[in-house]
């Protein structure tokens, strides 16, 4: 009886409760739009229902975890994962021109959304194990161990996965300490590349452009984006549907089910990556405010799990996840209202599927298991 | 004493310092994100909630009639009719099982078609349709119309529908369309035609359909309609009408092209017959030949087995795509080098004691016959090999790839079919290129002997010795070969006809042009193919030849021994009349054995057909 208890309270102690509660509330309003954007009965919703409760367990057995076995395990996984990518990119099964899928007989995986999880758990194990002796070198190799995932995912071709393993990495060496001389200038090079991109549109989209490393489709959706009225019945009509239903639920929105531009489909994609265009559509401005407040909320409640934690791996690993999240959700609205390309990136919590849901599980059972680790330190 | 405890400290400090550096970029980008969304929600909101009421009108496709192929004097091989078909609205109906099981009360829906439905019921949006059945006949679609008020979101329609009334004759060179598959979009996609392509559910997949896709398909109109807020269509407010496809005129002679299968009498084989001043394709034969109607809306999981899985391969286009050791048919090619090169002259005696020795290896003749003396005229005419072999020690293997090349052997004709293969023109280049060691990249002596013949490593497309054969038969005009000789525009009935120069010319002495042809003129009246064009009423030049499969060790060739499939290939090549020659072509019968007597017979038959048969009726031709 008392074994159980214990267990039980082993359980409950191994959650993190702010991060659990915006978590839950997220989830919920999710599963609400979710209803809405799939107008009525749908196996849609059931089956995102079941995802969640699948989710939430495995969140609960990831935050009991002692971080000290993942980082024992991190290197393992990660080498794990680059031979599935490296499987991927050899017997991968192709669908919509992507080779993203890996059948193992058992389960049909997607190795390059692990990676959003190996490669920080890798990098805070690193930077754990270099802690006093840290020098330029070991950033040096740190971007190697980025820039493998990062060139094998964009060759899928998956730009927004790759985005966000990339981001994952750059944080993780960020937060480990790279010098502010070298973090500024790329942040500033980044910047005014985007500042380019914009200011010489027209003749970059020419059709005779060719852009090397990105492929064509990669390049009309940049385009589509800069421009999107050029391509109303193909490439520009995601965003300029969203746009419309962005912009039409005003202030208060046009009510919950309500939203003629997600009710009659003309928001493309509406169950995944442009569920944001439901929401806004139907909940108005101040609806869309108070959802980014709370996925704030979720960020900086990693942070701090971050900031309080013992080690060097709790750090990094707390806030570089923390960093994924804000990824998550500043591209995926900034496409859905046009501030940014249409990238396959997917609104945390929102967005139907089950693959992209456990990665998100996994992230916030990492978190609370630095946050219950911190507590127990500081309860000693 | 290292302080250990002011480290961790220190860098503790350090790294909340980076942290709210991080929180303050996030906050920044979110406020990024806050004025956007009040510049769409609040500045722009009225504008775009005005678009999104007008949205309320939906833009319909109107997909455009395809054109018809017709044959040169206007018969039809691929054509539209009407069909009935049932379409679905997802959002009307409850679940899909209990609504398929009320409509299965009124019409049948088989299994596979239900599974489909399913499918694509998923995959669909709310307010697409989704098809159920495309297959109505009239009597179905009657009893479904007054059943139709029992069916909210059931629309009946009539569609156009791809037919090919020839069945299986010319079904390679018509090819089929079939459903517009995920590679066939993205294809369009980079193509940037994908919109042009909204409402149509059929594409090109193979043959004519394939490469004249652009042509065949026509622009799709457009309607825009208003709707209800539940999406359906009120009146319409804007209409551009959809272009249709253009007519494609064949060059192809669908009589010749029947008596032409016919001669086949259901071996395997490939026949292609060319008009020599045009470069038309009058004939183009792949046998056994299959039902392109079979495809037009998605091939059945049995007919398709038995397509491709059969061991005769009917789904091959082996004109183009079959790469065939050719015999003795590159002979009069092989003599032409020989002349032009100066090697020989065409009186220049050769003894045939019925085999060519080189080093140790001794190269016989086909039948293990001996000849004596040969000239150029009688090594055509009898089919003496040694002829040929002892070439190999006056003219280089590149020599011969340069001058075989304009002719076309080993490169693509370019001919408007898909799946042309290139074969093998055999060069010392290109065999360091297809080998990977060193030993097997050098060239040997033997190996020209066998190439001479038409053996060895060389292998051709029948099409490539057809062109080959109107080159020689022309004089050498190099013509690009063609199957479509016109479009014909659909509204004004008005044709554009493609009449192009030669692409090259291959310089040839006339003298020597002249002496092979009378060698082929006598193979046909005393040589090889005398017994087929016994009493032929026009002078035919032509060569017999037979390509071995099988090594026989200079054992002698019987038959019935060698198994069937790698019995020999009976080849024909011929022009006729071969003074001034209005047909040339090539023909292989795979495993029948001696070319005189399988492949040359029908080619009596083809070309009797074409030079005596009537003369065509040209009268409706409109010229522009």
């Amino acid at each position: 009886m008392i074994g159980l208890f214990n267990l039980l309270l082993r359980g409950v102690k191994a959650i993190d409760w702010p991060l659990f509660l915006i978590v839950a509330l997220l989830a919920a309003i999710g599963l609400l739009v979710m209803q809405s954007a799939v107008g009525g009965t749908d196996w849609r919703f059931a089956d995102q229902s079941q995802y969640f409760v699948f989710a939430l367990l495995i969140m609960w057995v990831v935050a009991i975890v002692p971080p000290s076995w993942l980082a024992r395990l991190a290197p393992v996984i990660y080498v794990m994962t680059l031979a599935l990518l490296v499987g991927v990119a050899l017997f991968g099964e192709t669908s919509k021109g992507a080779t993203r899928w890996l059948d193992l007989g058992v389960a049909r995986i997607q190795p390059s959304e692990i990676m959003k999880i190996a490669l920080p758990l890798l990098l805070a194990w690193y930077f754990q194990r270099r802690e006093q002796r840290l020098m330029g070198l070991d950033f040096v190799v740190a971007l190697v161990l980025v820039a493998i995932p990062f060139f094998l995912i964009v060759r899928q071709p998956d730009l927004g996965t790759a985005l966000l393993v990339g981001v994952a990495g750059l944080a993780a060496m960020y937060f480990a300490g790279l010098s502010f001389k070298l973090v500024i200038p790329v942040f500033v090079l980044a910047v005014a590349g985007i500042g380019t991109v914009l200011f010489f549109e027209e003749s970059l989209c020419a059709p005779q452009t060719d852009w090397v490393v990105l492929h064509e489709y990669q390049k009309g959706r940049v385009c589509t984006l800069l421009d999107p009225t050029t391509d109303p019945l193909g490439k520009g009509f995601h965003t300029i549907q969203s746009t419309i239903a962005v912009g039409s639920g005003g202030l208060y929105g046009r009510g919950y089910m309500s939203g003629t531009q997600g009710q009659l489909d003309f928001i493309p994609e509406r169950t995944t990556d442009f569920i944001f265009a439901v929401f806004a559509e139907e909940f108005g401005l101040y609806g869309a405010l108070t959802l980014l407040f709370l996925f704030a909320l979720l960020i900086i409640r990693g942070l701090v799990i971050a900031a309080r934690a013992q080690d060097t791996f709790g750090r990094v690993l707390a806030a570089s996840l923390s960093m994924v999240f804000f990824i998550y959700v500043f591209v995926n609205i900034g496409m859905v209202i046009g501030l940014l390309p249409v990238v396959g990136v997917p609104l945390p919590f929102f967005s139907y599927g089950g693959t992209a849901l456990t990665t998100l599980a996994v992230a916030v059972g990492l978190l609370m298991g630095v946050s219950r680790q911190q507590s127990t330190v500081s309860a000693n | 004493m290292f302080d250990f405890k002011s480290v961790t400290q220190k860098q503790r400090t350090l790294f909340i310092l980076r942290v709210w550096v991080a929180a303050l970029a996030v906050l920044m980008a979110f406020s990024l994100l806050g004025a956007r969304l009040w510049v769409l929600q609040v500045e722009e909101h009225e504008g775009l909630l005005k678009r999104a009421d007008n949205n309320r009108t939906a833009v319909l496709p109107l997909p455009p009639r395809r054109g018809d192929i017709l044959d040169r004097h206007g018969e039809v091989l691929a054509r539209n009719f009407l069909r009935y078909t049932l379409d679905v609205t997802p959002a009307e109906i409850d679940q899909a099982d209990p609504f398929l099981e009320r409509l299965g009360e009124v019409i049948t829906v088989s299994d596979y078609q239900k599974k489909r439905f399913k499918r694509k019921l998923v995959e669909a949006g709310r307010f697409t349709q989704v098809p159920l059945r495309n297959d109505l006949s009239d009597t179905e679609a009657a009893f479904f119309a007054a059943q139709a008020f029992r069916f909210p979101g059931v629309q009946l329609r009539a569609r156009w529908v791809r037919q090919y009334p020839q069945g299986e004759v010319a079904a390679h060179v018509v090819g089929y369309v079939g459903r517009v598959s995920e590679a066939d979009e993205q294809a369009l996609e980079a193509k940037g035609t994908l919109g042009n392509y909204r409402g149509t559910d059929i594409i090109g997949k193979k043959g004519i359909e394939k490469s004249w896709e652009h042509v065949l398909h026509g622009t799709t109109g457009i309607e825009s309609v208003e709707v209800t807020a539940r999406g359906r269509p009120v009146r319409t407010l804007h209409r551009i009408d959809p272009a249709p496809g253009e007519d494609l005129v064949l060059s192809i002679d669908m009589r010749l092209q029947r008596i032409a299968e016919k001669a086949f009498r259901g071996q395997r084989g490939a026949l292609v017959a060319i008009d020599p001043q045009t470069g038309e394709v009058l004939a183009f034969v792949s046998q056994p030949s299959f039902d392109p109607n079979l495809f037009v809306d998605g091939i059945d999981h049995e007919s398709w087995r038995a397509l491709n899985e059969s061991e005769d391969f009917p789904l091959v286009n082996r004109p183009v795509y079959g790469t065939y050791p050719i015999g003795s048919t590159f002979e009069p090619f092989v003599a032409l080098a020989a002349l032009t090169t100066g090697k020989r002259d065409a009186d220049t005696r050769i003894y045939d004691p019925g085999y060519f020795e080189l080093g140790k290896t001794r190269f016989r003749n086909a039948g293990m016959a001996s000849y004596g003396q040969v000239d150029l005229r009688k090594s055509l005419v009898v089919s003496s090999d040694t002829y040929y072999y002892s070439l190999a020690s006056e003219i280089t293997i590149d020599s011969l790839h340069d001058f075989m090349k304009p002719f076309g052997f080993g490169q693509k004709t370019g001919i408007d079919v898909d799946s042309e293969r290139t074969g093998v023109l055999p060069s010392t280049d290109w065999k360091k290129k297809a080998f990977k060691q060193k030993e097997q990249q050098r060239w040997y002596p033997g190996e020209t002997v066998s190439v001479l013949i038409g053996q060895g490593y060389s292998a051709f497309t029948i099409m490539q010795l057809a062109q080959a054969t109107s080159v020689l038969a022309n004089g050498g005009d190099y013509f690009k070969p063609h199957l479509v000789k016109a479009i014909q525009y659909p509204a004004s009935g008005k044709q554009k006809i493609f009449k192009e120069p030669p692409l090259h010319r291959v310089d040839l002495d006339p003298e020597h042009v002249r002496a092979v042809t009378e060698a082929l003129e006598e193979v046909t009246v005393t040589g090889t193919a005398r017994r087929a064009f016994a009493d032929v009423a026009y002078p035919v030049a032509g060569k017999t030849g037979t390509a071995q499969l099988f090594n026989l060790k200079g054992s002698k060739y019987k038959k019935e021994d060698v198994e069937e499939r790698l019995r020999d290939h009976s080849l024909f090549m011929g022009f006729a009349p071969s003074k001034r020659p209005t047909i040339a072509l090539a023909i292989l019968v795979e495993n029948a054995g001696w070319g005189s007597e399988v492949a040359a017979p029908i080619a009596r038959e083809v070309m009797d057909a074409w030079v005596l048969g009537e003369p065509p009726a040209l009268e409706h031709y409109v010229v522009p």
